[in-house]
């Protein structure tokens, strides 16, 4: 598509002629890098020794010293070359550098250990069994989190299928009919979304169990789920309906089209793709969530089918009982339970932007 | 031009009134869109009604104590105790856990979103735009239990050397050698947590800055850092504070995580390095379990003032944000 708009007839080059390579002006030549190369060099070997002569020792301490001694380094290279200003620079420079590795770390090492500690407990096995006949101290190959699948899934579709006509319908109202509320609208849409995850859970226990005398239910903590979702959703798919371009509704209308009529067959349609992707970060969004079921499930140790009487489990419920338990082998399952957690909420992750990286294309 | 070729017509055609007149449909779907779209709105205002209707006795009969006062203590028949409730201790907890978080949080997530923003080559760039938002992604559950198992035993030693150096520092004493389940390890996770939120937002103030302001600085001879000190942060201030306090938000709602990594104690500790803080969501996760009926009306009343809280740090930081990104 894009060839056929906007797009100036290239020049053909002539035949044999040899595409020229682009300049960069800009570029450090290598004796410009030297002196940063250097300094490199001698911050590490000064580390090095410093840490080796003095009491500072461990990881930690080597750490520490190449930082400091790097931004002593870079900057007095840099004052001597240059200025004061320029020290400046590079000080700022490795800092904003060392505070962005710092900030991957914690992710690195929560993957890391996540493998680490969960797969051993990997088994097809898990995934047929629950643990209603299975102690959680028993062997890791004896029962399973099947259970805990099921109930997350139960739990989640049930709270994407609440959410999605109210978060479609926000997005509609805010957008569509941009009514005199609209502004109030998005402001407590926006405030929603940090409504903390206990407090839906309080309040739908408030709601079910106090008021209506209910008992713990799938249902109840997919409602309370509901809570966390529909503001994500409502949010994302504003945004994506605002990208649809005014003419298309224009069209539709200027066609003889009810606003009903153009909203469904041509905004909606145009927007599809968009707004799966917000269901889904929905989804995802509430996957993990585990202080509202807490709450709201009660935890169920076998398979239970019916999401609308008894007790059920879900994934974090599980992994918060097996950690609770705090024995070896609960604790692996617990493990086991945040990998197959991780790569539920990663599915969701990957899906959500295969589907953003189509519809910017 | 009528008019002027005709002076003798006095007849001006009046403007035509242009109305639109819904049709029946349209005025069907307005009606069904714009109360789907209320049911945000009336779900907050459900969620405090009931909470303030469950947890009124509690805030009648402890009246302000219920905020300053300690002690939680059940009514209970055998040992003759009288109800108490206090979430004084616990709330002076979720805040110091969350300033702690703050703390090391905030610089992080800034030195990151100048990093993506004006530093990282592209092809670091785009690997770590994922990575944080990964880190977004991974549920509150998960950092609980990596953090108990993980972080812990490194922070502990972060602890005992930040205490053996800086110890004479009141909040940095130790009374004895308690150095787990620390309001700092619950800080730092905190930290860890909000991260992604910050750096996102502080991300699209900075995409905002004008270019053409940037690249005056460039011009002037600024180094890259005199632009950001110029240009960049006077420009995204409001933003950043703003997503600090998105981040504040969470932090101060945060739960599981919290109850993982934190010993709850009901008693103010100034020492932050000491086994003992506070939660209020938390203490709601912990006396859930075991509580009577009466107790779970404070553990409503807990969850109101909360549930306020959080919903106050957020509706500002919403305000502050759009004010300055999101303007139009």
């Amino acid at each position: 598509m894009s060839t056929l708009i906007g797009n100036k007839p290239q020049q053909p080059l002539p035949d044999g002629a040899a595409i020229p390579k682009p300049i960069k002006p800009w570029k450090p030549t290598p004796k410009q890098l030297l002196p940063d190369l250097l300094g490199a060099i001698t911050a590490v070997a000064a580390s090095l020794i410093v840490v080796a002569v003095t009491p500072l020792a461990g990881g930690l301490g080597l750490l520490a010293t190449f930082i400091s001694i790097s931004i002593v380094v870079a900057s007095s290279i840099s004052w001597i070359r240059q200025d004061r200003k320029a020290a400046a620079n590079s000080v700022s420079t490795i800092v904003i550098y060392f505070l962005a590795a710092f900030v991957l770390l914690p992710v690195l090492s929560i993957i890391f250990e996540i493998i680490r500690k969960g797969a051993p407990g990997l088994s097809l096995g898990i995934f047929f069994n629950d643990m209603s006949v299975t102690s959680s101290d028993a062997p890791l190959n004896e029962g399973g989190l099947l259970h805990a699948l099921v109930g997350s899934l139960y739990v989640v579709a049930l709270a994407t299928v609440v959410s999605i006509p109210i978060g479609l319908l926000t997005a509609l109202y805010l957008t569509e009919v941009n009514g005199k509320a609209a502004g109030v609208v998005r402001f407590f849409v926006q405030a929603m979304s940090g409504v903390p995850s206990i407090v839906a859970g309080l309040f739908i226990y408030a709601v079910w169990m106090i008021s209506f005398g209910g008992t713990y239910t799938t249902a109840a903590g997919s409602m309370a789920l509901a809570i966390l979702m529909i503001p994500t959703v409502a949010r994302t798919a504003e945004e994506v309906l605002k990208l649809i371009p005014t003419d298309l509704r224009e069209a539709g209308l200027a066609l003889g089209a009810t606003q009903w009529k153009t909203v469904a067959l041509v905004v909606i349609p145009a927007a599809r793709s968009g707004l799966i992707t917000a269901v889904i970060l929905g989804v995802a969004r509430v996957a993990g969530e585990t202080a509202p079921l807490l709450l709201t499930v009660g935890g169920n140790d076998a398979m239970n089918w019916n999401p609308f009487s008894g007790n059920n489990s879900a994934l974090p419920f599980y992994i918060w009982k097996n950690f609770g338990l705090g024995t070896e082998t609960a604790i692996a399952r617990a493990w086991t339970g945040i990998f197959v957690l991780m790569v539920v909420v990663m599915i969701f992750f990957t899906l959500t932007r295969i589907l953003g990286n189509k519809k910017g294309k | 031009m009528s008019i002027t070729e005709n002076p003798a017509s006095t007849h001006v055609p009046k403007p035509r009134e242009i109305t639109t007149e819904p049709r029946f449909s349209d005025r069907v779907f307005r009606g069904v869109v714009s109360s789907g779209g209320f049911i945000s709105l009336i779900v907050l205002g459900l969620i405090s009604l009931f909470l303030l209707y469950n947890g009124f006795g509690v805030f009648r009969s402890e009246g302000l104590s219920f905020v300053t006062s300690f002690d939680w203590v059940p009514e209970s028949i055998e040992n003759g105790t009288e109800a108490s409730y206090g979430i004084g201790a616990m709330l002076y907890g979720t805040l110091v856990i969350s300033f702690i978080g703050l703390f090391f949080g905030f610089p992080l997530a800034f030195g990151t979103a100048l990093f993506l923003s004006y530093y990282a080559p592209e092809w670091i760039k785009k690997p770590m735009v994922l990575v944080v938002d990964i880190m977004a992604a991974i549920p509150s559950i998960v950092f609980g239990v990596w953090g108990y198992f993980i972080l812990m035993p490194h922070a502990e030693e972060w602890a005992r050397l930040i205490n053996k150096y800086l110890g004479f520092i009141p909040i940095f004493s130790m009374p004895g050698d308690f150095f787990t389940r620390s309001p700092f390890i619950a800080g730092l996770v905190l930290a860890i947590m909000i991260i992604p939120i910050i750096t996102s937002i502080s991300r699209e103030v900075f995409a905002q800055t004008p270019l053409d302001r940037i690249q005056a600085a460039y011009a002037l001879g600024a180094t890259r850092w005199s632009m950001i000190r110029a240009v960049v942060i006077p420009y995204g201030k409001g933003g950043v504070i703003g997503g600090a306090m998105l981040g504040l938000g969470r932090a101060l709602g945060e739960t599981v995580a919290v109850y993982t990594v934190l010993n709850l104690v009901y008693d103010i500790r100034p020492e932050i390095l000491l086994s003992a803080g506070g939660s209020v969501a938390s203490l709601i996760v912990n006396k859930f379990g075991e509580a009577n009926a009466p107790e779970l009306k404070a553990l409503m009343a807990a969850g109101f003032v909360l549930f306020v809280v959080t919903l106050l740090v957020n509706l500002i930081a919403n305000m502050i944000i759009n004010r300055t990104v999101r303007k139009g």
